[in-house]
């Protein structure tokens, strides 16, 4: 089993997620993570989804989601020629005590203090999953009250944007109307 | 025809059903009520014809059957909640066998979505994993753009069902009617021209091949590629298997056809797959009750896999050679390539592999024990498909009528030979006849029936007696749930567990016949079946229904059990086929 990255653009109309969600429980793919937003064009939306498969059921899983009528393009972001972040917001116990460990802890991950209590800071941090893990490592023995963390979003690397040509939607003439 | 004011504002009733006459719809199967209501108006003064059915199911399984008989796109037509819910099976029915057909529900007014309203069911949410698409209508202005998609959607590429729901309040509201001209559906784009490098690679393949056995799927009916088949397969001089789904898409009286494949195969079909060296899958989908336990299923061949599905290309069996395309233009693809090839001396030379299955399909013919008294249900079906012909088309249900209709009917036309066979849903075979004959309506409609299978959908012969339908049914009671029962002498030590149906005693079929408008007989020793069926060949002006009172402990033969390998067919109860020894 290794993991996979998609990036998924589909029609923006409701019931997209529910179908896509539905086709990866009904047929037993395993999703590590989900993130859906707007792109660039407001009639598509991305949707990068890490799964957890064979290489084989690789192929089923994009020929599957090919098959959805309102998925438009499917690509997958291979880890090299790829960059890929999560967010995650942590709620870290931080007294007058411990609060410079704290924060030295939190600038050598480059994160960044988004709220202050008295008792606790609340801290963003965007990477990839490794990092993140790393950060949550360090940051568990202050305590951690709260965290929350999105799923992945990634890109490919260079100028090429795998949108373009998804654009273009394909007209194909109606059923013609019935004789008589 | 369309009520129309002034400023050519119609209601959105009046724009679906104008939508569905430029869609070509003639015949409709449904049920009104509350949330579908608004669209019965205009209906009754639409030239469609709607059948009113007497359970939603049926309405589904009718449009199976008249898509599967003639090619069209099947309707059906259900209100909101469980309405559409009775839709849910032939819709996964359709889905599973890639009948195109589409479904039109109502839906509770666009407010009450998601209040719990009174016949309020997410039918779309439902549907999602047994439909090819589906859609929601809350704006009247959508109508006639989903309607003409979901047509397109369920006709081309890998058909299916698709189904619309439309809000009460959309089809009460006023809107303007315009049929699209063009669709727009950047995700949906089906290839149907096969790739000439692969034409060319499977070519390559068919030639250097000694075993070669061509795996005939439903694809090749769907695609209406009958003629292209025999074609290639007289030029080739390879064997054919037809699968369930595809009885009818090469003669059964043609020599090269070596029977259906698979659990319930012939010992030629199944051993022509199992030792072929190479499968020319053509819109079939290896599916388990075909390729028996996987592993050891036709262990020496390389795979063609043609098919318009790409997902179906290798999904359980590894491929060598993709062909993503519609099934007739590989056909056409392919005979052309081996044409030119062959114009260059280039042939294959199958006669030891073909002389062998002509000895298998010698040796373990389709046969049956006639007991010695009573009734054999093996012999009924070969009187039926004799006095019948080919020309009628055979609706079946599921279970042991189901293999017994598929072997001893002989087929000889595509789109003669109808059942549920990836879903495998009991008491599909009445409304499906019905909607075949609707359909069909110059050619005899046969439904062979089951009696559990029966007793499940027969209300729909009132349909078919009130609506001038007339259908003719064989009723193969052997008073239990037969397939069911054949598993529990094979494999549960004759333990008979609920399968004992007491069909013989209670209902009185032909009683129960004569109730709904129709005509009943009954038949129960070999003397009689042919005048009884042509007895019922002769009545067309009412639906006919044949109580044939047969043996129990008949059982369907060929065998390969559930998850065993297709190497251990046995040919009756014990008795394995001896072809070990043969070297090819």
């Amino acid at each position: 089993m290794t993991t996979h990255t998609l990036s998924v653009l589909v029609e923006n109309k409701p019931g997209v997620l529910a179908r896509i969600a539905g086709l990866f429980s009904r047929r037993g793919f395993n999703i590590d993570s989900l993130a859906v937003g707007p792109t660039e064009h407001e009639d598509i939306s991305r949707m990068t989804i890490v799964v957890n498969v064979e290489s084989n059921s690789l192929e089923q899983v994009t020929k599957q989601l090919n098959k959805l009528v309102e998925v438009i393009k499917i690509v997958e972001l291979d880890q090299s020629s790829s960059i890929s972040k999560e967010l995650l917001l942590v709620k870290v116990r931080a007294d007058v005590e411990n609060r410079g460990q704290v924060l030295d802890a939190a600038q050598i991950f480059k994160a960044k203090v988004v709220d202050v209590a008295v008792d606790a800071l609340t801290i963003q941090v965007t990477g990839n999953s490794d990092k993140l893990a790393d950060f949550l490592k360090v940051m568990e023995p202050f305590g951690i009250r709260e965290l929350v963390q999105s799923g992945v979003v990634a890109i490919g690397r260079g100028s090429r944007s795998i949108t373009e040509r998804s654009l273009r939607p394909v007209a194909v003439p109606a059923p013609p109307p019935a004789a008589g | 025809m369309s009520e129309q004011d002034a400023a050519g504002q119609v209601t959105g009733a009046q724009s679906l059903i104008n939508a569905l006459e430029a869609a070509g719809v003639e015949d409709i199967f449904g049920i009104p009520g509350g949330a579908i209501l608004p669209a019965y108006d205009p209906l009754y003064d639409s030239k469609i014809r709607h059948i009113l059915v007497r359970h939603e199911q049926a309405a589904g399984h009718a449009a199976q059957g008249y898509a599967a008989a003639s090619g069209k796109v099947g309707v059906c037509m259900a209100t909101s909640g469980p309405g559409a819910t009775n839709l849910v099976t032939p819709l996964a029915d359709a889905h599973m066998d890639s009948v195109p057909m589409v479904a039109i529900t109502g839906q509770v007014g666009a407010s009450m979505i998601g209040t719990d309203a009174f016949q309020e069911a997410d039918i779309r949410g439902i549907t999602m994993p047994i439909t090819k698409h589906n859609f929601l209508v809350t704006d009247p202005a959508d109508i006639p753009r989903r309607v003409a998609e979901a047509f397109h959607i369920a006709s081309t590429g890998r058909p299916g069902p698709v189904l619309v729901d439309v809000a009460k309040s959309a089809l009460q509201s006023m809107t303007t009617f315009s049929w699209p001209t063009e669709l727009h559906l950047p995700g949906y784009r089906p290839v149907t021209r096969p790739h000439s490098k692969q034409i060319r690679e499977a070519a390559k393949l068919i030639l250097e091949s000694r075993k070669p056995v061509l795996y005939v799927g439903g694809g090749v009916i769907r695609s209406r590629a009958s003629r292209e088949l025999l074609a290639l397969a007289e030029f080739t001089g390879m064997p054919v298997v037809t699968t369930l789904m595809a009885r009818g898409a090469f003669p059964d009286s043609h020599p090269q056809h070596l029977g259906m494949p698979g659990m319930h195969g012939t010992v030629a079909a199944v051993a022509g797959m199992q030792k072929s060296d190479l499968i020319i899958s053509l819109g079939a989908r290896f599916d388990d009750r075909v390729t028996g336990l996987l592993e050891s299923f036709a262990p020496g061949a390389r795979v063609i896999h043609a098919d318009i599905d790409p997902a179906e290309i290798g999904k359980n069996r590894a491929v060598d050679v993709p062909i993503v395309g519609d099934c007739r233009e590989v056909l056409a693809d392919l005979l052309t390539v081996l044409k030119t090839e062959a114009d260059q001396g280039h042939q294959g030379d199958y006669e030891g592999w073909v002389e062998f299955l002509v000895g298998v399909k010698a040796k373990y013919p389709l046969g049956y024990e006639a007991a010695a008294d009573g009734l054999a249900p093996q012999y009924v079906l070969e009187r039926l498909g004799a006095i019948a012909g080919p020309e009628s088309i055979y609706c079946a249900g599921v279970g042991q009528h189901q293999m017994w209709a598929t072997h001893f009917v002989k087929y000889e036309r595509p789109n003669t030979w109808i059942n549920s066979g990836g879903l495998g849903t009991m008491g599909f075979s009445v409304p499906a006849a019905m909607g075949a004959k609707v359909a069909m309506p110059d050619h005899t409609v046969w439904s062979i029936d089951g009696d559990g299978c029966f007793q499940m959908t027969n209300q729909e012969l009132v349909t078919c007696a009130i609506n001038n339908i007339p259908i003719k049914v064989a009723i193969i009671n052997n008073e239990s749930l037969g397939m069911v029962r054949q598993w529990q002498t094979l494999f549960y030590n004759s333990r008979y567990s609920n399968t004992d149906l007491h069909s013989k005693r209670i209902p009185d079929f032909v009683k129960l016949a004569d109730a709904m408008g129709c005509v009943g007989l009954a038949c129960e020793s070999p003397a009689e079946v042919d005048a009884t069926i042509e007895k019922a060949m002769e009545i067309n002006d009412a639906p006919v229904v044949i109580d044939f009172r047969v043996n129990r402990d008949a059982m369907v033969w060929p065998m390969v059990a559930a998850g065993t390998s297709n190497d251990d067919i046995q040919y009756a109860r014990d008795l394995a086929p001896d072809f070990d020894d043969v070297e090819l």
